[in-house]
């Protein structure tokens, strides 16, 4: 039988899964939405990876990154939990083996890794501010009452992008809101919404980084081609969009979990595991450590939280 | 801040006949009570040393001591002072340093008033041993930093120096002094540790509260040290009362291509050291600091230059009361990834 290795990628928006051949070939894939429950979008996904499969594959190894990647980790019994800037990295150099940045935007965080011969050379990551990511084009896409699906589309429209103070989100929110007031096209106001992601990102991610061609783009605003528009039109270079770009953390973490192989045969069927994780505040001291402790199947596991390493 | 609670209760103890009410160790509590009276945007120790304070008055202290510094932390005292009497707190507040000058007779005059039995020549006796006890725990320090990444058996370090620190409370004269370091540094130097030839070095800098108290850094030599890092630290107290004042040229001249003039605070120190990082050929550099310290803020462009022209990664930490750990973590293991891939190459 042939054998496979699974890479997840659980992120605050939209947790993603890849099967790879031993070739490094996608067998299959999927995509779905997270929605603040990271222990049933997994189990979905690898439902949905499950059904999609032509042929029987044999799992040998599960990596796991992105936010919840320690959570699923222990879940699936990954042979590799690893942080999504280094399985976006080696996600990427696997299909642009000269890439020299990475430009990368998710529903939380942004970051921008730079690299050289195929290895990282230097890295950043969004501190506080979360004006530079998806989720601040997303709650601003509501509020105009467009499709997040449309927006980069409808911002290619306009020729006459709208300047948006778009430092901070909050105050971004309230000069769009005067922008539309005094009557602005609505598309002219999508489109300046891009540009400030793009100006906020290199101000504030890529501070001080030589950004140097090849760049791909990806994360899930990549599929933003007004965000995609402006970045080229700043940086006066070509930007690569993978067409898999949303999926290139699992990729990377799939690689990973083939480099790392311990020879186990895991399985995909997870969907009647209970899994669950209980927080409780210890009142040993007054630091209150939030000690999340998680069973399987009812047993207790592992515990994560405690400051003093005394408790469990 | 850090185990430096040891040598100040030691020396006052000595000196002054007053009960000393030794401060709690800094929890989540003492930061919500700082924060709650703070200024939304001072920075970060001031909310800390301020709880801490506040800690002390309800366990029942009525002389509060603070000191100054050569940056926004010399203003701590008087506005530290104004916030607690403001709560209703009846206690006397003295400041060590005042308009950034150490004037040692006002001080004299204020220790008299604490303690009117208070002699000098107790102070230049039991000062002298407890610099020197500062010099000691520096030093073992320094040995722990280069090798706990490496223990075999994990708090093996960390157990045998507290006991040092223990005994070192108990000490009366030089001679004893002596003796409990020499002991501890050898029990020290003989724990078994498992060190590759060529391991990850990497030099952490930066403002001195956060460098040196590990909670409002969240552990992160602890963090560091799990993921086999052999770390320098340059900034101690050791550093800051008896070198401070003598390496200030040296450094000026060393950096005299990137820096003119002194920036406040420890800058300018530590872009001197962030270049003898790069030149002895540390893997990487953590600089941490504490949100809106605005001499370090002023270093961190000339940090990224320095860095930029050696070719050695470097990375910034601004810690504030809300910084989410989840984070430090993650940007921690990414910047572990790449040191890790880099010296393969």
């Amino acid at each position: 039988m042939k054998k496979g290795y699974l890479g997840i990628d659980i992120g605050s928006i939209s947790t993603k899964g890849v099967i790879l051949d031993e070739q490094h070939n996608i067998v299959t894939s999927s995509y779905i939405w997270t929605e603040g429950n990271p222990i049933k979008a997994v189990k979905d996904l690898l439902h949905q990876l499950k059904e999609s499969l032509e042929e029987e594959i044999e799992i040998y190894g599960i990596g796991t990154t992105g936010s919840a990647r320690k959570l699923i980790g222990l879940m699936v019994d990954a042979n590799v939990v690893k942080n999504e800037i280094t399985a976006h990295a080696i996600g990427t150099t696997h299909f642009y083996p000269d890439v020299r940045t990475i430009l990368e935007i998710g529903g939380q965080d942004s970051k921008m890794i730079l690299l050289k011969d195929g290895l990282i050379e230097d890295y950043a990551m969004n501190t506080l501010c979360a004006a530079g990511t998806g989720s601040f084009l997303s709650s601003q896409a509501k509020r105009l009452g467009v499709d997040i699906e449309d927006f980069g589309h409808l911002a290619l429209t306009s020729k006459n992008p709208v300047k948006i103070a778009a430092r901070c989100t909050v105050f971004a929110e309230s000069d769009l809101i005067h922008k539309a007031q005094v009557g602005y096209k609505k598309e002219d106001i999508i489109a300046g919404l891009c540009k400030s992601v793009v100006l906020n990102y290199l101000n504030n991610v890529g501070k001080g980084k030589k950004i140097m061609p090849p760049i791909v783009f990806q994360g899930g605003v990549s599929k933003n081609e007004g965000v995609t528009k402006y970045f080229s039109e700043v940086l006066k270079e070509d930007i690569i969009v993978d067409p898999n770009s949303h999926l290139m953390g699992a990729i990377g973490i799939a690689l990973l979990a083939h480099k790392y192989e311990d020879g186990k045969m895991r399985s995909l069927d997870v969907a009647d595991i209970t899994f669950e994780t209980k927080g409780r505040e210890c009142e040993k001291c007054s630091n209150h450590c939030e000690i999340l402790r998680i069973y399987k199947d009812s047993k207790f596991i592992e515990s994560w939280g405690s400051k003093c390493g005394k408790v469990s | 801040m850090g185990d430096y609670a040891v040598p100040a209760h030691f020396l006052l103890s000595h000196i002054i006949h007053n009960k000393i009410i030794k401060p709690k160790p800094i929890t989540s509590k003492t930061i919500e009570i700082g924060s709650k009276y703070s200024p939304e945007f001072v920075c970060t120790p001031f909310k800390y040393t301020l709880g801490t304070l506040i800690e002390g008055l309800d366990s029942g202290a009525k002389i509060l001591i603070q000191a100054g510094g050569g940056c926004r932390y010399g203003y701590y005292a008087e506005l530290q002072e104004q916030i607690i009497k403001d709560l209703g707190y009846e206690c006397r507040f003295y400041n060590l340093v005042t308009a950034g000058k150490t004037d040692f007779k006002r001080i004299y005059r204020m220790m008299k008033e604490i303690d009117p039995k208070f002699s000098i020549l107790k102070v230049l006796y039991y000062g002298s041993i407890t610099k020197r006890m500062l010099k000691y725990m520096d030093s073992i320090d320094h040995y722990i930093r280069e090798h706990i990444g490496f223990e075999i058996k994990k708090g093996s370090f960390e157990k045998v120096k507290a006991e040092m620190l223990h005994k070192f409370k108990m000490v009366k004269t030089h001679h004893e002094l002596k003796k409990v370091y020499q002991k501890y540094k050898q029990e020290i130097e003989n724990i078994p540790i498992q060190k590759p030839e060529n391991p990850l070095k990497i030099g952490i800098i930066g403002e001195l509260y956060t460098v040196m108290e590990p909670y409002s850094n969240y552990e992160l030599e602890r963090t560091l040290a799990s993921m086999n890092f052999e770390i320098k630290r340059f900034t101690n107290v050791t550093y800051l009362l008896f070198q401070k004042h003598k390496k200030v040229k040296q450094y000026l001249k060393e950096i005299s291509e990137y820096v003119t003039y002194q920036m406040g605070a420890d800058a300018m120190d530590n872009i001197a050291r962030a270049k003898e990082l790069c030149e002895q050929g540390y893997d990487g550099i953590i600089h941490i600091k504490s949100s809106f310290c605005t001499p370090e803020i002023g270093a961190m462009p000339i940090l990224t230059k320095v860095c930029n022209d050696y070719n050695v990664p470097i990375l910034f930490f601004s810690f504030d009361t809300n910084t989410s750990e989840v984070g430090i973590k993650t940007r921690l293991e990414a910047f572990y990834d790449m040191l890790e891939m880099r010296k393969k190459r």
